[in-house]
């Protein structure tokens, strides 16, 4: 089992921007594999983007099964879509509609989650690993796992997009 | 910083009250930076006009140290101090899995009546916000807590029916955290 060292903030090769993947080699697959090792060894985590670990490629992997499960083992409706694990490839937003806020932590930014606001639905244009192109409409968590792990490639952290829970109370009570 | 070196920093618990005024916060840091200390979590907030904040700060030798490093501006802007070594750390936050809200017409007792039922039914309350809406003669109370639901959800759920007939609205949503 291979697991990569991610990087973790202040670390400045977290704010570079990725180039897109070129070469649909036997290198892309065995590094794309050790990046799902990597995100499935890591606690609770969702989603991972190249330049997490040091690889400055436009590649995310995202799967909200977890989070799907425990919301089915506490019998409550899990507000995503779910398809599963993607590998995208050179990720780009088609489209976007409705805003949601909810909380986001990265395995980049440890000890730390705040509210953020996204975009409830997207389509996602972006290759497999077989070069396939697709357009995915994911929703909900889902959407705002790709958005996160996209902000990764071009050098955006969460952080850059948080929102106070404060300004949302008062935006709730008054608009 | 390492983790075992962030563990050995003795954290002042800073809390400074006053009129609000341009320049506080400015004049508070820039003493505290001069004097040699470092900020850790700290939070701003402006309560009936009142300017308040709690600041955790570390590298002051002792409370009165601490006190002695901030007095120029306490006594700048009129402010009231107080300084605590309660043995505060960082990284020691909870993450919320519930938020509650809690509206209806202002009366006397609605927190805790409301809090005192969902504490007993596993409410740790970690960050709590209200304010009065509405007009002078018809004033509406506004609760928001986020939480962690220790004993679960449902157990919770169960406790708001017996809030249900007390005169104000009480809504309960689950908070997931996205890890990306």
């Amino acid at each position: 089992m291979t697991v990569l060292d991610i990087l973790t903030y202040p670390d400045e090769r977290l704010k570079q921007v990725s180039l897109p993947v070129v070469s649909f080699d036997k290198k892309l697959k065995d590094f794309i594999s050790a990046l799902e090792q990597t995100m499935d060894a890591g606690p609770g985590g969702v989603g991972i983007a190249a330049p997490q670990v040091n690889k400055l490629l436009k590649i995310i992997i995202v799967d909200v099964s977890p989070m799907a499960n425990t919301a089915k083992k506490r019998k409550r409706r899990f507000k995503s879509s779910n398809h599963g694990r993607l590998i995208l490839i050179n990720p780009e937003i088609v489209s976007v509609s409705g805003a949601e806020v909810a909380r986001e932590g990265c395995s980049s930014v440890p000890d730390y989650t705040a509210n953020v606001e996204r975009p409830k639905l997207i389509t996602v244009r972006a290759m497999t690993a077989h070069q396939e192109v697709k357009n995915i409409e994911c929703e909900g968590f889902e959407a705002r796992a790709v958005l996160h792990e996209i902000d990764h490639l071009d050098g955006k952290l969460f952080l850059d997009r948080i929102i106070s829970t404060r300004e949302l109370f008062r935006r709730k009570v008054y608009s | 910083m390492e983790k075992n070196q962030q563990s050995k920093i003795v954290w002042h618990l800073l809390t400074l009250v006053g009129e609000d005024r341009p320049g506080i916060v400015a004049g508070v840091t820039t003493l505290l930076y001069k004097g040699g200390c470092n900020l850790g979590e700290t939070s701003m907030l402006r309560l009936g006009g009142l300017f308040t904040i709690m600041m955790m700060v570390s590298g002051a030798e002792s409370d009165k140290a601490l006190q002695t490093v901030i007095s120029p501006a306490v006594k700048k802007f009129k402010l009231r101090a107080h300084v605590d070594k309660a043995g505060a750390r960082l990284h020691a936050h909870k993450i919320p899995n519930v938020q509650i809200t809690i509206y209806g017409a202002d009366r006397a007792g609605i927190v805790a009546d409301t809090v005192a039922t969902l504490s007993d039914s596993g409410l740790d309350i970690l960050d709590l916000n209200s304010d009065v809406a509405g007009s002078a003669e018809k004033p509406v109370y506004v609760l928001m807590i986020d939480g962690d639901a220790t004993q679960g959800l449902e157990r919770l759920e169960a406790s708001l029916a017996s809030l249900e007939n007390k005169g104000f609205e009480i809504s309960l949503t689950p908070l997931e955290t996205m890890v990306g």
